[in-house]
């Protein structure tokens, strides 16, 4: 039996009233406007709105949360705008439904899967996590998702499996930010394959108990808690294991600013700027930033051996 | 001149009275801090190219009404940028000079920055006419630091952008010409002056 030092009050109630009334104008505001676009659809509908009876993960922390405004109108995802409030201007031109994800690289069964066929044999849970952005702000933000491992372990990886590749839809149609060359398009990310089977990496589908909005990712992100938030690459459409180490697009773009790695710690200093302390959003004072984001008692041992100021 | 000068002293106080309101109504979003400084920064920056545009616009058109509303402009860019400075001590490191320090000495936006403002102090220090009196020639040449102050300025953004450039390079753009046109032939002196 798993005794949780949290109590047994979902999320939704936890919030400040007004937060989640100002989420429900949210909601309404964008179905009202979509309402008319989103019907058609409707039937093909596989993820709910609102995901209930969330198993609540041992994994999570009991810090304070980020209200969903904050968390759903201050974002780095660059395939939307460059701006902290231009992904949720433009989220509406992402269309999530249908969407697949192809699987492939070094596994016994590769193939490309519908999101629903993709989720169908994982139990989703609420996890609460620290985010860290490499700018040096953070937020406590409770994702919806199921551990990355589970799915890579359905597909067989091959010993050949040495990382794990992810990549962003790439379509400057739905996503303006990739008319303009501001990152190599489209977005990759990797993972070492140790670090992508740890029981703290997470596939999230889902914040606040309800689907993701397309500014935070949708309909499917990666969550790795320990590292810097751009490590977390957002709608994810290809899922490859691989045998070298996958070119990641920060680390493509600025080399000596954004290494492979990009373990949060306070010891190595973003060229330009410190990494000693950060802001969690809704905070008056900067705070320590902790090494490995909080995470190192769970995370340290995968590092053991490396110059972390190497391989930053 | 009078009205002039009045009207565009209150529309260089506009933007730290909108600054005011949308604190006031918690419209800065989810990271306030962040907002007022770059707010801050941006005017700061916008005023500063704008006391720059007096003397092209004087080369172009002939016009000197301009160059009298130049010291009041200036003023505004230093104000704007003691706050942009003020903010970052305050709001963002809230004192803490170790790390302010550190900052200064090894993050290069944050040293250009500084020393942008640094060059703008021993101009708004003697902006008045009794120092313009005093200076004689040397104040104009003194007054010439507002060109490395400028330059900084907008090294300063760019530096700390992380991979848009676009907005840093449309400042970088406009001070480019400001410093261009600089290099016109005065032009000729109107016939009317020249009777007088």
């Amino acid at each position: 039996m798993l005794i949780l030092r949290r109590t047994d009050i979902p999320p939704s109630e936890i919030t400040p009233a007004t937060v989640y009334g100002d989420r429900r104008r949210f909601l309404g505001a964008a179905l009202a406007a979509g309402g008319a676009l989103l019907l058609p659809h409707a039937a093909q509908a596989a993820l709910p709105r609102r995901f209930d009876q969330l198993a609540r993960s041992p994994l999570s922390t009991t810090e304070p949360l980020n209200s969903y405004k904050d968390i759903t109108t201050y974002n780095n995802f660059y395939e939307l705008g460059t701006g902290k409030d231009d992904p949720a201007r433009n989220a509406g031109s992402l269309k999530t439904q249908p969407w697949s994800v192809t699987i492939d690289g070094a596994v016994e069964k590769p193939g490309t899967y519908t999101l629903e066929d993709l989720l169908k044999p994982h139990a989703l849970e609420e996890r609460i996590y620290r985010l860290r952005c490499v700018e040096a702000w953070s937020m406590v933000i409770p994702w919806v998702g199921f551990p990355l491992g589970d799915l890579i372990k359905r597909f067989n990886p091959t010993s050949r499996a040495k990382y794990v590749a992810f990549t962003t839809l790439h379509d400057p149609e739905q996503m303006p930010g990739q008319r303009r060359a501001v990152l190599d398009w489209p977005y990759v990310e990797g993972l070492r394959m140790d670090e992508a089977m740890h029981p703290l990496a997470i596939l999230a589908v889902g914040l606040y108990g309800e689907v993701l909005p397309g500014q935070n990712g949708a309909p499917l992100r990666l969550v790795v808690p320990w590292k810097y938030g751009f490590k977390s690459i957002k709608s994810i459409v290809r899922i490859s294991l691989t045998e070298q180490m996958p070119p990641t697009a920060w680390n493509k773009s600025a080399p000596q600013e954004y290494g492979f790695y990009a373990n949060v710690n306070p010891a190595v200093d973003h060229p330009r700027w410190s990494q000693k302390r950060e802001r969690r959003l809704g905070e008056l004072r900067k705070r320590e930033t902790l090494p490995f984001n909080g995470y190192a008692d769970q995370v340290a041992q995968l590092y053991s051996g490396m110059d972390l100021t190497r391989w930053y | 001149m009078h009205w002039l000068k009045r009207a565009v002293f209150l529309l260089c106080l506009t933007p730290l009275v909108w600054l005011l309101a949308l604190a006031l109504l918690g419209e800065l979003g989810a990271n306030p801090i962040e907002a007022v400084i770059r707010y801050l920064g941006d005017w700061a920056l916008r005023l500063l190219l704008l006391t720059l545009v007096a003397t092209p616009l004087r080369l172009l058109t002939g016009w000197t009404w301009p160059v009298r509303l130049r010291r009041m402009l200036g003023l505004f860019a230093f104000f704007y940028a003691v706050l942009h400075l003020c903010s970052y001590v305050v709001l963002d490191q809230f004192f803490a000079w170790d790390i302010i320090w550190e900052d200064i000495v090894e993050r290069p936006f944050i040293t250009m920055g500084m020393l942008a403002f640094l060059l703008l102090l021993p101009l708004a220090l003697t902006s008045s006419h009794a120092s313009m009196r005093r200076l004689g020639r040397h104040w104009k040449r003194l007054h010439r630091l507002i060109y490395p102050a400028a330059i900084l300025a907008v090294a300063h953004f760019t530096l700390m952008v992380k991979a848009d450039l676009r907005e840093p390079l449309f400042y970088a753009v406009i001070l480019a010409v400001l410093l261009g046109l600089r290099l016109l032939p005065a032009p000729r002196r109107h016939p009317v002056t020249r009777e007088t």
